[in-house]
């Protein structure tokens, strides 16, 4: 008789593949339209004007200094430690602002030099932040002190890059923290808004402690709207396409939210990113591994279920 | 009393306090199975083995499992998968074998509907597995809820509130199952303690059913040959092992049994390593939040064609029209008035009903996860219709269906 089986087996498999497709790759294209079709760039950031002027750092570093950033902004790698602490500087701002020791290294030139001029463009929160309607943004835009004002961008962005870490030292803690988590929690990694928390000796220090982010969370809630979430689980939940779409220009995939685009480079992203796989999927190198081995032995068990059968079955035609 | 002697051996000793010998024979070596069959009747083993990687799988898992709203979610995500030695390599043999369980039912469940198998004394064999069809269902349902994520907690709040029946507005029922008015520790812990217990004692209960509903009928064969077991099982005993139309189930069959079980255990831990995102859904790794419902909430793949079923209608057609897709099944040995045990292809009109309801399936199962809008609601509308029209006539087509 002849043997039907490959024949039973193509159909098996066909209608499970049609099955597969419609209610995967498919779905997944009409349910996250929006996602899939967001555009990117690749953190180029097109819509940024290009800096005309090449900065010179020492310049740089004075306009810094007399340009009142250090009112808000802490500058470690300098010495100059930040006016308030997070909790005080969020009640004043709504949000920590960032440290600038590596601001150079993790986000793009030409978003460092808009921001500087328009912090509510370069972030895209204009929608939020209306000049004409006395909405201003809580970073104050500088308006130059006398000179070229481009020079003057550019010397700024120059002495920022200047004192950073080189781009290829950024770790993926280190542009998450910088980029993500004064608003963003990383449970998963022991990270509140206001850093990793310690381990206390004492209940009553844990108790201060988780006070302490409880009044920064109420700050920045009224600052957002809400509350941004934990990210602990968004490599799973979201994805890195979402994320890389979502970092590259929030409005693309949350149309008016009050996140703003922080303006991170390509390189930047990826190691945002991964920080997310190290707290959502840090077993993704072991699961390579062993699912490997794993399926070493099992195509030996099939190997020997086949000669078994062969050997079985011989006596049986 | 029985009489006992010294016993020879440990087997002797076994054999007359339990008649292992007599009950190796019936289960195993003089259990006959035809050999006129192909791999689509090893998927009962292969289901075997997919309950036992499931039962394995949670029963480490529930080593570290808290069924409690506060912890459920962080000691799945945070836990299990993170602190636990492996813990993830279980969550993800547990979640993908969970959906792959499912592909194996369907198709065991077509193999049946295609050669009639669900005839001729063969009846108890079908509504035994379907009623393990249902059991999986719960147990699918109940497991779904434990990592109390938002498509735990919405799938939760969905369901159940189906059991409101529509306009009758038994609400005080759906509190009732529940146990409070929101999904809740309540609901958390009852459905944990259905996972875990009750579904799986009812299971291993009904494979029992199950396999000794099969005993005395036989299996069915590929072209629906009335075999006469006794006859040709002589005929096996008595040295003409190639020339008889039937074999033993251990170690002739078995054999066969482990090599399809080999291939389908490469295919599965390919999933379980590189392919699990279609058995864990994305939204469920957000945890649950009352306060804040899912752009989509749609059920895992397999329940997707019945959920289609419910939703393009109006509630209390659409409630009447799921709860006849859920025990219409049940009852294909009587709808099915044909004489008939061949395979479809050979019984005119059935055979386009079966390919029919199987693609139609895999219609209603995609629209049911695309969002209700168009084409995809016109599209479900009219494949549910069909489906419930094709079991309205099976009776009517398998009637005038001509002996073959």
């Amino acid at each position: 008789m002849k043997n039907k089986e490959p024949l039973i087996l193509a159909v098996v498999v066909f209608f499970s593949l049609v099955t597969y497709y419609l209610v995967e790759p498919f779905a997944h294209h009409v349910l996250h339209k929006k996602v899939v079709d967001a555009p990117s760039e690749g953190f180029a950031y097109t819509d940024l004007p290009a800096m005309t002027k090449t900065g010179n750092a020492a310049a740089g570093q004075e306009l810094v200094m007399n340009a009142g950033c250090a009112g808000c902004h802490s500058i470690d790698v300098a010495d100059m430690p930040a006016p308030m602490d997070p909790v005080m500087s969020a009640q004043s701002y709504g949000v920590n602002p960032p440290d600038l020791s590596n601001a150079g290294a993790i986000y793009d030139a030409n978003f460092l030099a808009d921001l500087i001029k328009n912090p509510a463009h370069a972030l895209k929160v204009e929608h939020k932040f209306d000049e004409a309607q006395g909405q201003m943004h809580p970073m104050v835009a500088f308006y130059g002190m006398g000179g070229d004002i481009d020079q003057e961008v550019a010397d700024m962005v120059a002495y920022l890059q200047s004192i950073a870490v080189k781009p290829a030292d950024v770790t993926p803690a280190m542009a998450f923290e910088n980029a993500c988590a004064r608003c963003h929690a990383l449970g998963y990694k022991n990270a509140t808004q206001l850093g990793t928390k310690p381990i206390f000796k004492h209940k009553k220090d844990d108790l201060a402690y988780d006070i302490q982010v409880l009044e920064y969370q109420d700050s920045l809630k009224a600052y957002m709207g809400k509350l941004p979430p934990d990210l602990s689980m968004y490599i799973r939940s979201r994805g890195d396409d979402f994320l890389r779409k979502l970092i590259e220009n929030p409005q693309h995939i949350l149309e008016g939210t009050a996140m703003p685009r922080v303006g991170v480079t390509a390189d930047a992203a990826e190691k945002v990113i991964e920080h997310m796989k190290d707290a959502g999927d840090p077993k993704r190198q072991e699961r390579e591994e062993i699912g490997m081995n794993v399926m070493i032995y099992i195509v030996i068990f099939a190997i020997f279920a086949l000669l078994w059968k062969k050997q079985v079955w011989k006596e049986l035609h | 009393m029985a009489h006992f002697t010294k016993a020879t051996s440990i087997k002797d000793w076994l054999d007359q306090r339990l008649a292992v010998e007599k009950l190796e024979k019936v289960m195993m070596s003089e259990y006959w199975i035809p050999k006129n069959i192909n791999f689509l009747w090893a998927m009962g083993m292969v289901l075997v083995i997919t309950f036992a990687l499931l039962v394995v799988s949670g029963i480490f898992l529930l080593m570290y499992y808290v069924p409690t709203t506060a912890d459920a979610f962080n000691s799945v995500n945070y836990v299990i998968m993170q602190e636990v030695d492996f813990g993830w390599l279980w969550r993800h043999v547990h979640g993908v074998a969970a959906s792959v369980v499912f592909l194996i039912i369907y198709i065991h469940m077509f193999t049946g509907i295609y050669y009639g198998s669900y005839k001729k004394g063969r009846e108890l064999i079908w509504i035994s597995g379907m009623l393990l069809f249902v059991a999986f269902s719960a147990e699918a349902f109940s497991g779904y809820m434990l990592p109390w994520g938002q498509m735990s907690y919405w799938a939760g709040m969905v369901i159940t509130n189906l059991f409101a029946g529509g306009s009758l507005h038994a609400d005080g029922f759906v509190e009732w199952i529940r146990g409070d008015y929101v999904p809740a520790q309540a609901f958390l812990g009852r459905f944990f303690m259905l996972h875990v217990l009750l579904i799986p004692l009812a299971i291993m209960g009904l494979i029992g059913l199950h396999f000794g509903a099969l005993r005395i009928p036989h299996v069915n064969n590929q072209e629906g040959e009335d075999i006469d077991f006794d006859k040709e099982a002589k005929k096996y005993l008595d040295g003409d092992k190639a020339g008889s139309k039937v074999m033993r189930f251990a170690n002739d069959f078995m054999s066969k049994d482990m090599m399809v079980v080999g291939v389908f255990l490469i295919f599965f831990f390919y999933l379980v390593f590189w392919n699990y995102g279609f058995a864990m859904d994305p939204v469920n790794f957000d945890p649950a939040d009352g306060l804040s419902t899912p752009a989509h909430i749609y059920p895992e793949w397999y329940f997707l064609w019945s959920y289609e079923i419910l939703r393009p209608f109006s509630i209390d057609l659409g409630l009447i029209l799921f709860a006849f897709a859920q025990v219409i099944f049940v009852l294909l040995p009587f709808l099915d008035r044909s004489p008939n045990t061949v395979p479809a292809n050979r019984r005119g009109l059935f055979g386009i009903w079966f390919w029919l309801m199987l693609s139609n399936m895999i219609v209603l199962t995609a629209m049911g996860k695309l969002p209700p809008e168009d084409p995809y609601s016109t599209i479900g509308f009219y494949s549910a219709i069909l489906f419930v029209a094709q079991w309205l006539l099976l009776p009517v087509i398998t009637m005038f269906e001509k002996k073959v």
